[in-house]
């Protein structure tokens, strides 16, 4: 049966009617135009229509820590979030550093098949940050990796982080950078500020970050490859990239929405749930953020979505684990912070969530235009909605999300993947 | 005053010095024969130390005591405790055993104030020292002696400048002194070498120096902090003959104070690293009467946390 969306606004800048049949849209055509008795038919009035949101950065658990999320859990949480594909990151158990777990991993998603599973491979054997794994039979691999990040540990050996970029080269691969220096972050707990002294948690600097940033554009360029930064956190990074872009190196970077929304002073309470690596930053850092993004100086908006059981989350602040939940607020977080303020517009989401990650991960079936003949991965929106988190209302395993009890406009309402409804009225369809 | 002390942020200057009057009260207490007071008789005391501190523990116990309370020495170090659920599952059974009042020592910063904070327990809960965050008690027995010395006992510590020399950054003395003093009208004078200072300390309330020499003969007491082994093996300053020479409290330095300047230390000394035998031991110094200065203190706060007189939040446990 066909499926007939009527008079939804394309990335809010026109209405239009779209008929999808099997997986494809067929048919765009001006709003309230098309008639179809034997399509099912949902009037989009008053609602955004964007292609379906891409992550770049999404950790998904599974193989390994089921306790926390799976694949299935995982796919359940991003269709909620107007995803329809996902990258999900090395660090499971065992880590994705061979065909094999790569492979597990892209069928684990075809199984489940609620969003397209894009396993990223790890560039060292077991994230050690000393030998490559095997790049090459990930990238030859039916799971068809191009993307390759330690995502969690940092390539931080400058020889080892030179041959990783020179040597994906070969299959149009790019290494995917979590910019830490280990040693100046050495049990660091939250960004070192005044704020880091009073509370008494060991500092995480901003040049701990910067630094590598630094070194990996200038690597970059020299070897002539392509670098991704990953969850970029400070105003100095920004600078940095700008200034690579002015010389044209082959660098791209992501923020998270956390980044864009938080900042440090939640620390104060102790809670860990607010606790995440890289940290949550100072306000002059999240401006500086929102205004790379809406300059495209920062490409993307990925999640570093990090489950993580409860116990691991409600205890103190120092053994505490890293990171937050993120696939089901990202939407909303990105149009709180850009779209509500004026920064960027619902075309610039689309981008920013969904074409510009796809061309990152080189995913043809994703971030295509909403036009005749395009696979039907769609992300609809109310933009007038205000909700306000419940972080226990979720498909996630794990309920670390820091928007807990926030208030967020926008949310997404439908999400087709290949011509299926994944969510529909807010249900996601398994 | 509030219901909890986790900070010394959490006392205003009254509060501060409704403490230190009521440790002066209390302090007669020990001077008695019988050192016992019925004041919190049935009521239960919990010292949760998570972290090894005989010291600390012991002048919690005491005061405890001395109040008649019943005292729980529940020492939850080397065992399972080392993951975070354990915090709230202690708690827990805390709360079960109808703990009014808990002392808690905990390695990681914070772990007081979620005690405090997550609603899992009644009780009140007392910083006895988190990682390096605060130490508030052993603020309020330094500000204590000093204003014993130099302000006849009474009032607050207007005018007085205070050097604090060490380890700033690792340092909960440090930390919950900076706060205290300031609170009670002192100037503390943070001195370190840049390394042992935290990002941020310009904003801190007071000032700070790299040079000891130039601030020792403009205050009116000295707090020399305990360098810890773990600083000296990693890069924090060249060798401990070095930080000696430079922050090291010796008998020549001491000549260059005021006559009225005091001594302290948190204990324990590393007697010949941040100060000599015969500084530790000269008049000048009160080290030794700190510690029966925690005792007082510390009955002054549980009573006043226990006692429900001036509780503001109304709630009298
Ligand atoms: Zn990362």
């Amino acid at each position: 049966m066909s499926i007939l969306l009527k008079n939804g606004s394309l990335k809010g800048e026109k209405n239009v009617d779209i008929l999808i049949e099997k997986d494809l849209i067929v048919k765009v055509a001006p709003g309230n135009s098309i008639k179809d008795d034997k399509a099912e038919v949902f009037d989009l009035t008053g609602l955004i229509v964007l292609p379906g949101l891409v992550d770049l950065h999404t950790h998904l658990r599974e193989p390994g820590r089921e306790d926390a999320e799976t694949v299935a859990t995982g796919s359940a949480a991003a269709a909620r979030g107007g995803f329809t594909a996902v990258h999900a990151m090395a660090n499971t158990l065992p880590v994705a550093d061979t065909a094999g777990v790569v492979e597990q991993v892209w069928n684990l998603g075809r199984k489940v098949g609620l969003v397209d599973v894009y396993p990223v491979g790890a560039v060292t054997v077991g994230l050690k940050g000393e030998n490559l794994a095997e790049l090459s039979a990930m990238a030859e691999s039916t799971a068809r990796v191009r993307i390759f990040s330690d995502d969690g540990f940092c390539v931080s050996d400058s020889i080892l982080m030179r041959r990783a970029l020179e040597y994906v080269k070969a299959f149009d691969g790019v290494i995917a950078q979590h910019a830490q220096d280990p040693r100046l972050t050495q049990n660091a707990q939250m960004n070192e500020s005044e704020l880091s002294g009073k509370l008494g948690l060991t500092g995480w600097p901003a040049v701990a970050e910067e630094a590598i940033v630094a070194r990996d554009v200038l690597l970059t360029e020299h070897v002539k490859s392509k670098l991704h930064i990953c969850h970029a956190s400070t105003a100095g990074t920004v600078e940095i990239l700008r200034w690579a872009k002015e010389k044209k190196v082959n660098v791209t970077a992501e923020v998270t929405p956390h980044h864009l929304f938080l900042s440090e002073v939640h620390c104060q309470s102790y809670d860990a749930k607010f606790k995440v690596n890289p940290p949550l930053r100072t306000d002059k850092d999240i401006q500086e953020l929102r205004k790379a993004l809406a300059q495209g100086v920062i490409d993307v908006v990925a999640t570093d979505h990090a489950p993580h059981p409860t116990e691991d989350k409600e205890g103190e602040w120092s053994s505490s684990s890293f990171g937050m939940t993120g696939l089901e607020t990202a939407l909303s977080v990105v149009a709180t912070a850009m779209v509500e303020t004026k920064l960027m517009s619902w075309s610039d989401v689309a981008r920013v969530m969904s074409e510009k990650p796809a061309e990152i991960g080189q995913l043809s079936d994703h971030g295509r235009p909403i036009a005749e003949n395009e696979l039907a991965n769609l992300c609809i929106v109310d933009p007038k909605a205000s909700w306000k988190v419940d972080a226990h209302d979720t498909h996630s395993l794990s309920s670390n999300n820091p928007f807990h009890d926030m208030t967020l406009k926008s949310k997404v309402v439908h999400t087709i993947f290949r011509g299926k409804f994944t969510m529909k009225s807010g249900q996601v369809q398994k | 005053m509030k219901k909890h002390l986790v900070s010394a942020h959490d006392l205003t200057a009254e509060d501060a010095v409704l403490v230190l009057d009521t440790a002066k009260e209390l302090a007669q207490v020990s001077d008695r024969p019988v050192k016992k007071l019925p004041t919190l008789r049935g009521r239960t005391v919990v010292n949760l130390f998570f972290e090894d501190s005989t010291r600390t523990r012991i002048s919690f116990e005491a005061a405890s005591k001395r109040l008649s309370a019943d005292v729980i020495n529940f020492s939850a170090k080397g065992s399972s405790v080392s993951k975070g659920e354990s915090l709230k599952d202690t708690a827990q059974t805390l709360q079960s055993m109808g703990a009014d009042a808990v002392v808690i020592r905990h390695g990681s910063s914070g772990a007081p104030y979620l005690l405090a904070t997550k609603n899992w327990i009644d009780a009140i809960v007392i910083n006895a020292g988190d990682g390096t965050h605060e130490h508030p008690t052993q603020a309020l027995l330094d500000a204590y002696t000093i204003r014993k010395h130099l302000k006849n006992n009474e009032g607050d510590l207007k005018g007085l400048k205070i050097a604090i020399v060490g380890d700033i950054l690792h340092s909960r003395v440090a930390r919950s002194n900076a706060i205290l003093l300031k609170t009670l009208g002192a100037t503390p004078i943070m001195v370190a070498p840049p390394t042992l200072l935290p990002v941020g300390i310009d904003s801190w309330n007071g000032e700070y120096s790299y040079d000891l020499d130039e601030v020792l003969p403009k205050v009116d007491a000295v707090m020399m902090l305990r360098v810890q082994q773990e600083r000296m093996n990693a890069a924090y300053f060249p060798t401990t003959r070095e930080y000696s020479r430079n922050f090291g409290l010796n008998a020549q330095r001491l000549k260059t104070m005021q006559k009225h300047a005091l001594v302290l230390h948190p204990g324990p000394m590393n007697r010949g690293m941040e100060i000599t035998a015969e500084v530790a031991d000269s008049t000048n110094s009160v080290v030794i009467e700190q510690v029966a200065n925690g005792v007082s203190v510390r009955m002054a706060v549980l009573y006043l946390l226990l006692g429900g007189t001036n509780n503001e939040s109304g709630e009298n446990n």
